[in-house]
């Protein structure tokens, strides 16, 4: 993003349509923290040999080009004069004695929406998703956390809760809250994705924005103990191989768990993001299973049974499985697979004008860390890579960016992950070569480009 | 000296970061012993793949119409057609190979018992674990009756359900993913 580069027709366009400025206003500009860019900027325009109009006019044009590039914010031609606001002449709101605080009342656009794409006709098997167009870096505030329920948001007395685990094991236990906060507890960052994130997608541009597309996803640092340390408790027998996690909601959902991811990577987390769960997350006990589906991670943790072999409830059979050719059903697809997107700029988003953009997206794997992200600005015939900000963690939501300076002819841009096992993100047409795409299906975890029309406004362009 | 010692304690930390699972588990837990008939409340799931879990109790078909038409038809429709809140719970048997799949108990479930499970645990929505065994065997011959998969004459119970055979028996593969073939092209990629 380089201020010496020759001057675009953009910047030569708004120059010709600038008013003089004033020289208090000139005053206050060159007073400006980013001077030595203005002066830089000063001596591309006197290669043009246009004068001091044309010193003015770079400087606001510098300004908008920041602008653009942080916040995709106005192009505004000139600065305002600067008064002192009311917040500065008086004393703010006092401490209060105790308070969990709010984000500010300006940022009431930040908000969990309840899919309006796929609409259903209740909201209690229902589903919401976050705005990851917002998110500030790769931590998601406990209050926009995706939900997914089947039969509303349970409402638990952590006082009352009980975890049982019992069947193929020599002990069978009963575990209060606070007999499970008695362990040490061990805190990890993860994403959580939902195996229907994207479902709306996947041949026509059904959404609008990547809240619609990608939304059932968040990530978050998770506090809870390892699975394994109970079932060495309880002792399971020599035959083991698969475990029930049950919640105590009014669907009590459960799945079948192999017993070596349980044994593994497996939590029972009672915290994230600093406190504990929320209840539309699963307060005060969940399953989590690090990389695999949420639909895993069962909420409201109620019981867990040890068998020798998968329960094949209607959550693995008839809903959570992947149509396949044939007729046939995937079964027990459970990893999350390598996938990442391009939260800014996104659909419904638009651009001011050609220039500098910083494009600002996630990445994260199932199977891993992220390993690299590709970006194209030109409808995929170029791919370049993105920077990739650490901390980069195993199974967990990565940030990259990649700064592009815009031209204003009309394009598609997209990104692409690589993994640590070397798995690279593949395109629907890729994933429609060995699946059965057809209507609403899970799993999708192609690359997901999005246009940008000649007056800048971006759209799904899936299809 | 003051670096490499920030350093040793650096190593330290990563080290021990790495292993922190193992070395933190404690060496007695906090569990409290629980019979099975303390928990057997809870004890609800049930094996689908042979049956068991499945409690005693029967009930016939037109004891299963009955119990739908009162609880089950606001959301699902009369005759389980469809209703205000969910879609047709019937027919599709032969739709797997086709491109518009049917999804209902009787098009997908692999095994007859899962119908019991769910309607057990899940159902009705707003008064889910209310249903007595009896009239969830019942309701499950009636859903699997309207697909012709159970006689309406019918008495449904833990042995039947067992035993009976469902259309999409070996409908399922395991996962076998990653299936995706794709290369990280950088120029000239289409």
């Amino acid at each position: 993003m380089s201020r010496k580069t020759k001057l675009s027709q953009y910047d030569k366009n708004m120059i010709d349509v600038l008013a003089e400025p004033t020289r208090e206003e000139a005053s206050a500009l060159l007073k400006h923290k980013t001077y030595a860019k203005e002066e830089r900027l000063y001596e591309d325009m006197s290669e043009l040999g246009r004068g001091r109009r044309r010193f003015m006019s770079g400087i606001a044009a510098a300004g908008a080009a920041a602008a653009a590039a942080g916040t995709l914010g106005s192009a505004s031609a000139k600065a305002e004069k600067l008064s002192v606001p009311e917040w500065s002449k008086s004393m703010g709101r006092p401490i209060d004695p105790k308070v969990y605080g709010l984000p500010s009342k300006y940022e009431g656009h930040y908000k969990r929406n309840r899919t309006d794409v796929y609409v259903n006709k209740q909201n209690f098997s229902d589903w919401s998703m976050t705005p990851i167009q917002h998110q500030k870096g790769i931590v998601t505030p406990n209050g926009v956390i995706f939900e997914r329920h089947h039969a509303g948001i349970a409402d638990i007395d952590p006082d009352k809760h009980r975890l049982v685990i019992h069947g193929m094991v020599k002990r069978p236990m009963v575990y209060t809250m606070d007999a499970l906060m008695r362990y040490p507890s061990v805190s990890r960052f993860h994403f959580l994705e939902c195996s229907g994130n994207g479902l709306t997608d996947w041949l026509k541009p059904l959404s609008k924005t990547v809240q619609q597309t990608h939304g059932l996803l968040s990530c978050s640092q998770w506090t809870g103990i390892p699975i394994s340390w109970l079932l060495d408790e309880v002792g399971m027998s020599k035959d083991a191989k698969w475990i029930l996690f049950e919640g105590a909601d009014g669907s009590g959902h459960a799945r079948s768990i192999p017993i070596s991811k349980a044994m593994g990577e497996g939590m029972l987390v009672f915290g994230s993001g600093g406190e504990m769960l929320r209840p539309e997350n699963g307060y005060p006990l969940r399953a989590f299973f690090p990389g695999w589906e949420g639909n895993t991670c069962v909420k409201w943790l109620r019981r867990i049974k040890v068998s020798d072999k998968p329960w094949h409830l209607r959550s693995e059979t008839a809903r959570y499985t992947d149509p396949m050719p044939g007729g046939k059903w995937r079964q027990f697809s459970m990893e999350m697979e390598c996938k990442s997107v391009i939260a800014n700029p996104s659909g419904g988003m638009q651009l001011k004008g050609p220039g500098d953009y910083t494009i600002q997206g996630f990445a994260w794997s199932g199977r891993g860390s992220i390993k690299a992200v590709d970006v194209t600005t030109d409808g995929g015939k170029t791919w370049r890579a993105a920077e990739v900000e650490g901390p980069v963690m195993d199974k967990c939501m990565t940030q990259f960016r990649y700064n592009w300076k815009w031209d204003g002819a009309p394009t598609k841009i997209a990104s692409r992950a690589v993994d640590s096992t070397g798995y690279v993100q593949p395109t629907v047409e890729d994933l429609k070569k060995a699946r059965y795409i057809a209507g609403f299906v899970q799993h999708h975890n192609g690359i997901f480009p999005w246009s940008v029309s000649a007056n800048g406004e971006v759209k799904n362009a899936i299809a | 000296m003051q670096s490499l010692k920030l350093a040793v304690i650096a190593a330290i930390a990563i080290g021990f970061g790495g292993s922190a699972q193992a070395d933190l588990k404690p060496s007695s837990g906090f569990g409290k012993p629980i019979t099975q008939a303390e928990l057997s409340a809870w004890d609800i799931d049930i094996s689908t793949s042979d049956g068991v879990g499945l409690p005693s109790g029967s009930g016939t078909v037109a004891q299963g119409a009955k119990i739908f038409a009162e609880k089950c038809a606001t959301c699902h429709g009369e005759g389980a057609k469809g209703g205000t809140q969910f879609g047709q719970m019937f027919g599709g048997l032969d739709s797997m190979t086709t491109p518009k799949r049917k999804l209902n108990p009787s098009s997908m479930f692999p095994y007859a018992p899962i119908l019991f499970d769910y309607t057990k645990r899940a159902m009705p929505m707003d008064a889910p674990q209310s249903l007595t065994n009896n009239e969830v065997y019942a309701l499950s011959g009636y859903i699997y009756s309207l697909s012709g998969l159970v006689p309406k004459n019918a008495t449904i119970d833990a042995k039947y359900l067992s035993n009976m055979k469902m259309p999409n028996r070996n409908g399922f593969i395991s996962d076998d993913r990653p299936d995706a073939k794709a290369v990280r092209c950088l120029s000239k990629c289409n």
